[in-house]
């Protein structure tokens, strides 16, 4: 799309893209950094992701003020509408994943306190399928790539496959020995923080389905079935 | 281009509409439909050839010195540009409100009460009075002025005007209404005003405004047409226009990108 008669108009939908992108690379940071001290048992990395989350908080609440007042100045129409609308949109998005991330490490500290398990190798790796996807659909938003957005949104298939069976093997881990129950049932929330932390990014690529064609993706959003509901 | 399907029957319809000024070319084969009972915005950039089409639709473009039209433009399936059509019947069927608001200089009561007089359209004094009030109360005009229906029609805000200009245009029972941009002089609350009449209008007419204000247009429509270089880009219905119009002008042009 070429620029706006208004050239500062076009400054600042590149400023606002470039908060949500400073955002994302932030909650990325915070998701990686909280699996790491998850699997290194480490309290200061732990420490350092809680304390962090004040931040990504911050620039959500920045973009909104930024949006609004774009909103009212600009009266955007079109295509810039949906920019900015999905902006407000997906820095909620974000927002949420910093705070699965803080989740996760405030309860690492409670499982450095308890015997280390092997456990925690499984959720790791679930971790690091929900981490990918989160990258992909970052990229994907600054690329303003519909491709990649498409396949991130099929991909949430396979986190919730994963995370049913995370979820069989800790309910097997706690009924064969009930001394596990307080480190496998914080396991369990971290597997559920990772299983959220998906279905945002798949939520985020809806949202830049939207700002690029201004449709939603066709079809049924891919759902497996909640352990919970078997059960 | 958008799918759209009219909610009523086409009110006036085009086919392969070309207008000249001379040697040039305002407009390139417009096919377009305006439905009755909807308001349809036409936009575009000045010189787009948006009010050329408007002012075809109750040839004033018969005014301009070198205008020539070819291909259809009908008015219930009958041709605009028959030339046994008698103009003036037409201009009664098909009223029109400009930019400027342009009330006679003279009594409030009789710029309302001039078009059903020559068109005699009342046979008493009481009715012309009927009618009067009527188009007063219809145009959201009536409270405001009761008590001073002698005083001169210039003597009102520009506001007020422009909505005397529209009960002037309702008195003598029009079908379709046009609009030249009848907004551009007046002031927000104003314009706020002629905007809620426009949409109580709506039922009872159908309207055609040409306006440069996307948000007006946006706000007042139910179908919007978008003109380029005299040729008809896209039309589609006003909430897919302005949040996810199919043709790249027409985006351009909405978000401010061209000029």
């Amino acid at each position: 799309m070429s620029e706006h008669t208004v050239k500062s108009y076009d400054d600042e939908l590149s400023h606002l893209s470039g908060m949500i992108a400073r955002m994302g690379g932030m909650a990325e940071a915070q998701l990686g950094s909280a699996l790491q001290s998850l699997a290194r048992r480490d309290d200061d990395l732990a420490h350092k992701v809680i304390d962090s989350d004040a931040r990504i908080d911050e620039l959500d609440h920045e973009v909104d003020s930024f949006a609004v007042r774009l909103l009212a100045l600009r009266q955007p129409m079109a295509g810039d509408l949906r920019h900015i609308v999905a902006a407000l949109n997906i820095s909620g998005e974000i927002e949420r994943i910093g705070d699965y991330a803080a989740n996760v490490a405030k309860r690492v500290l409670v499982l450095n306190q308890l015997p280390p398990t092997s456990r925690a190798a499984g959720v790791i790796r679930l971790g690091e399928l929900v981490q990918a996807l989160l990258k992909d659909i970052l990229d994907a938003y600054v690329d303003r790539d519909l491709d990649k957005a498409i396949g991130v949104w099929g991909r949430d298939e396979d986190v919730d496959s994963r995370y049913n069976a995370v979820f069989r093997d800790l309910l097997a881990q706690m009924t064969g020995d009930p001394g596990t129950i307080t480190a496998s049932t914080h396991l369990l929330f971290i597997a559920k923080n990772m299983e959220r932390i998906g279905d945002h990014a798949t939520n985020i690529a809806e949202t830049l389905h939207f700002q690029i064609l201004g449709t939603q993706p066709k079809g049924e959003r891919p759902k497996g079935i909640s352990p919970g509901a078997q059960e | 281009m958008n799918q759209y399907i009219p909610k009523g029957t086409a009110k006036v319809s085009a086919r392969g509409l070309d207008v000249f000024y001379g040697d040039k070319q305002a407009l390139h084969h417009i096919d377009l439909d305006i439905a009755a009972g909807e308001v349809t915005a036409l936009i575009g950039p000045s010189g787009c050839g948006k009010s050329t089409f408007l002012r075809c639709i109750n040839r004033m473009n018969d005014l301009v010195e070198g205008a020539r039209v070819s291909g259809t433009l009908t008015l219930d399936g009958n041709d605009i540009h028959d030339r046994r059509l008698d103009v003036v019947q037409l201009r009664a069927r098909v009223g029109m409100v400009f930019q400027k608001p342009n009330p006679f200089p003279k009594s409030i009561y009789e710029n309302v009460a001039y078009g059903p007089r020559i068109h005699g359209l009342a046979r008493d004094r009481a009715e012309l009075d009927e009618i009067v009030m009527n188009s007063l109360e219809k145009a959201g005009l009536l409270a405001e002025v009761e008590s001073r229906l002698s005083e001169s029609g210039t003597s009102l805000s520009g506001g007020q005007q422009q909505r005397l200009c529209i009960a002037r245009a309702i008195a003598v029972n029009p079908e379709v209404i046009l609009m030249d941009e009848p907004c551009s002089a007046l002031d927000p609350i104003a314009t706020a005003k002629v905007e809620e009449l426009i949409d109580e209008l709506r039922d009872n007419y159908t309207i055609v405004i040409v306006t440069h204000s996307m948000q007006q247009a946006a706000r007042v429509s139910q179908r919007t047409a978008f003109f380029h270089l005299g040729k008809l880009i896209e039309v589609g219905g006003t909430e897919e226009i302005f949040t996810n119009p199919c043709e790249p002008l027409t985006q351009g042009y909405i978000t401010g990108r061209f000029g």
